[in-house]
């Protein structure tokens, strides 16, 4: 990327993580640990990768995208709106009745959503099937599915990668969100995933590990994952909470909202 | 019952499918290692690039066909009832329903009929599984005949559908009353009669006609509906009869929660409390066992059905 593109996509996620924070404080509800480790990925990209249209969401030429992490929800409205999708002031809506924003991805409620989630373990089917559809009609179209990594404990993802594989999949890439954290704690001490990597590659898949913060480092997977004749994984060692140090250290913020004081903290901590 | 004219629903399932693949160029069907029990296999051998077997995960063939219908495909996805709306019943819920998704869902051997599998097989409770999900239709046709139009009328329906199909053959009562069209939310009048109404739905509608005519041979007369659509029912058709007859029995192959009888139960004591008798599954699981002899074992037989029927409404 060029050192210009560089800086938008810089600027995007830093205000991405600001406009995260403040609606889930606005709300007084929402996950701002896992939405924090995915905004560098979507980032890149809505800002730079993805072949979309914002002023045309149902492009039908467009990539597809699926959060099968659906609690992220904040992350992706938040790179939606600031990439044209929708008005930004929506975002102050997050959660609330009525609202086009619900706590979990609504397909048919807002505009650049591909598919509805927020049932742990289910994106990855959906992503081989929008693959297949495009693998049928012989189109060029990339498919991507951000899955979290304690999400991987659902088996139905398993199956899912089998399929992928059995019916190559090339067009389909899944970006593991390995932060190595769930809800009540360290993944390795709830139900160890061992190594992601190595299991994925025993599954068929073409696997890559990156830095899930190194935007360079995202840029190339993705263009990679497009090349391979193996559906491709990558693995995106990212922080819970990344970009706020407090949060990043306490996984008590995977489901709880900010305070006012600690919204301010946080908001001053991204300026630096 | 009569013996004669009896022909699988499942066949006819398949053959419709073939039958529709070159209108309906949008079709695309998945299979779980089922095919042949199924009867997709014709549809899969001559449509290979429409065809897709998932293998033994049902929980990622429903993912696949929600993602296939998202892109703009009619998904047909088929396993046995019970897999399709048990074991993968959250995935229905999540990526089929709540999307309102155009995904047809087609359970075989649903009922008893799965027989000599015993009750690991035998989805007692699809229809109320599935009926209870916001957005879903339910069908459950009556004979080969009904199945077949019933199949198109799902594929042409928008949204998402699910068929639940006996596995074995049917007297085909329904291509004896000239049914030429199968539209859904809409029940039919098979006979008319005074004295009691009968509603029945799947495998159990030939059975509701042989005890319609046990009835009219002790000069009962019954009204027998035939409620191919259990969502969304078709409340008028009941209510009328029900206002004239004042005697409603359900007849399923179903547990009576929540199916059949549930969503009859349902209608009437809000818009026309009518004594009503429901048949079916009371509450328990299956068994192995052939499936005369397992219908015989739940009264679901013209034999067991007409004296209780009797019984019911002489009070």
């Amino acid at each position: 990327m060029t050192e210009e593109e560089r800086q938008k996509i810089e600027d995007l996620a830093k205000e991405a993580r600001a406009e995260i924070l403040k609606m889930i404080c606005r709300a007084d509800s929402g996950h701002p640990g896992g939405s924090l480790s995915i905004v560098d990925v979507l980032a890149v990209l809505y800002g730079l990768k993805l072949r979309h249209r914002p002023a045309e969401p149902k492009w039908p030429e467009r990539d597809r995208f699926v959060l099968s992490k659906g609690h992220a929800a904040p992350a992706l409205y938040a790179t939606l709106a600031l990439t044209g999708y929708f008005d930004r002031k929506l975002l102050e809506t997050l959660r609330e009745l009525d609202s086009s924003l619900q706590g979990h991805p609504d397909m048919n409620k807002t505009p650049g959503l591909d598919f509805s989630t927020g049932s742990l373990g289910q994106g990855l089917s959906v992503g081989c099937g929008m693959a297949l559809a495009a693998q049928i009609d012989d189109q060029k179209h990339q498919t991507y599915v951000f899955v979290g990594d304690g999400e991987l404990q659902e088996g139905q993802n398993w199956e899912a990668l089998m399929f992928a594989n059995q019916h190559k999949l090339s067009n389909l890439t899944l970006i593991v969100d390995d932060n190595g954290m769930q809800l009540e704690g360290p993944t390795e001490n709830i139900t160890d995933l061992g190594d992601i990597g190595e299991k994925l590659t025993n599954f068929g898949w073409n696997v890559l590990e990156i830095d899930g913060h190194n935007l360079e480092q995202i840029e190339e997977a993705i263009e990679s994952a497009q090349s391979s004749r193996e559906p491709t994984a990558v693995v995106a060692n990212t922080v819970k909470g990344k970009g706020i140090s407090f949060i990043e250290t306490a996984n008590e913020y995977h489901g709880k909202p900010l305070s006012e004081r600690e919204l301010l903290k946080s908001l001053k901590e991204l300026k630096k | 019952m009569t013996e004669i004219n009896k022909k699988s629903l499942r066949g006819a399932f398949g053959e419709t499918l073939l039958e529709i693949a070159e209108e309906v160029p949008d079709l695309i069907v998945l299979g779980g290692d089922l095919t042949k029990s199924t009867k997709v296999d014709a549809f899969a051998e001559r449509y290979p690039e429409r065809f897709f077997n998932a293998g033994i995960a049902e929980q990622n063939m429903i993912g696949v066909a929600a993602g296939l219908a998202a892109s703009g495909k009619i998904s047909l996805a088929a396993s046995f009832a019970v897999f399709i709306t048990s074991r993968a019943n959250e995935q229905v819920r999540a990526a089929v329903a709540l999307p309102n998704l155009n995904v047809k869902l087609v359970g075989t051997h649903a009922g008893l009929s799965a027989s000599q599998d015993g009750s690991s097989h035998q989805s007692v409770e699809d229809m109320a599984l599935m009926r209870a999900l916001p957005n879903m239709t339910v069908l459950a046709p009556a004979s080969a005949h009904e199945t077949k139009l019933a199949t198109r009328a799902m594929v042409e329906h928008k949204g998402p559908v699910y068929m639940r199909l006996p596995r074995h053959e049917v007297t085909d009562v329904v291509e004896l009353s000239g049914k030429k069209e199968f539209v859904i939310g809409q029940g039919d009048q098979l006979l008319t009669g005074d004295d009691v109404t009968i509603v029945a739905c799947g495998t159990m509608t030939a059975e509701a006609i042989a005890v319609a005519k046990m009835l009219a041979a002790k000069n009962v007369k019954a009204d027998v509906l035939n409620m191919a659509t259990i969502k969304p029912l078709d409340e008028k058709l009941l209510i009328e009869s029900a206002q004239k007859t004042g005697k409603v029995v359900t007849i399923e192959d179903h547990t009576i929660i929540g199916g059949l009888g549930g969503a009859v139960a349902e209608a009437l004591s809000r818009n026309q409390p009518t004594p009503l008798k429901s048949f079916g599954i009371n509450d328990e699981f299956g068994e192995s066992g052939r499936t005369e002899d397992l219908y015989n074992a739940r009264g679901l037989t013209a034999d067991k059905l007409t004296p209780e029927i009797l019984k019911f409404i002489n009070k």
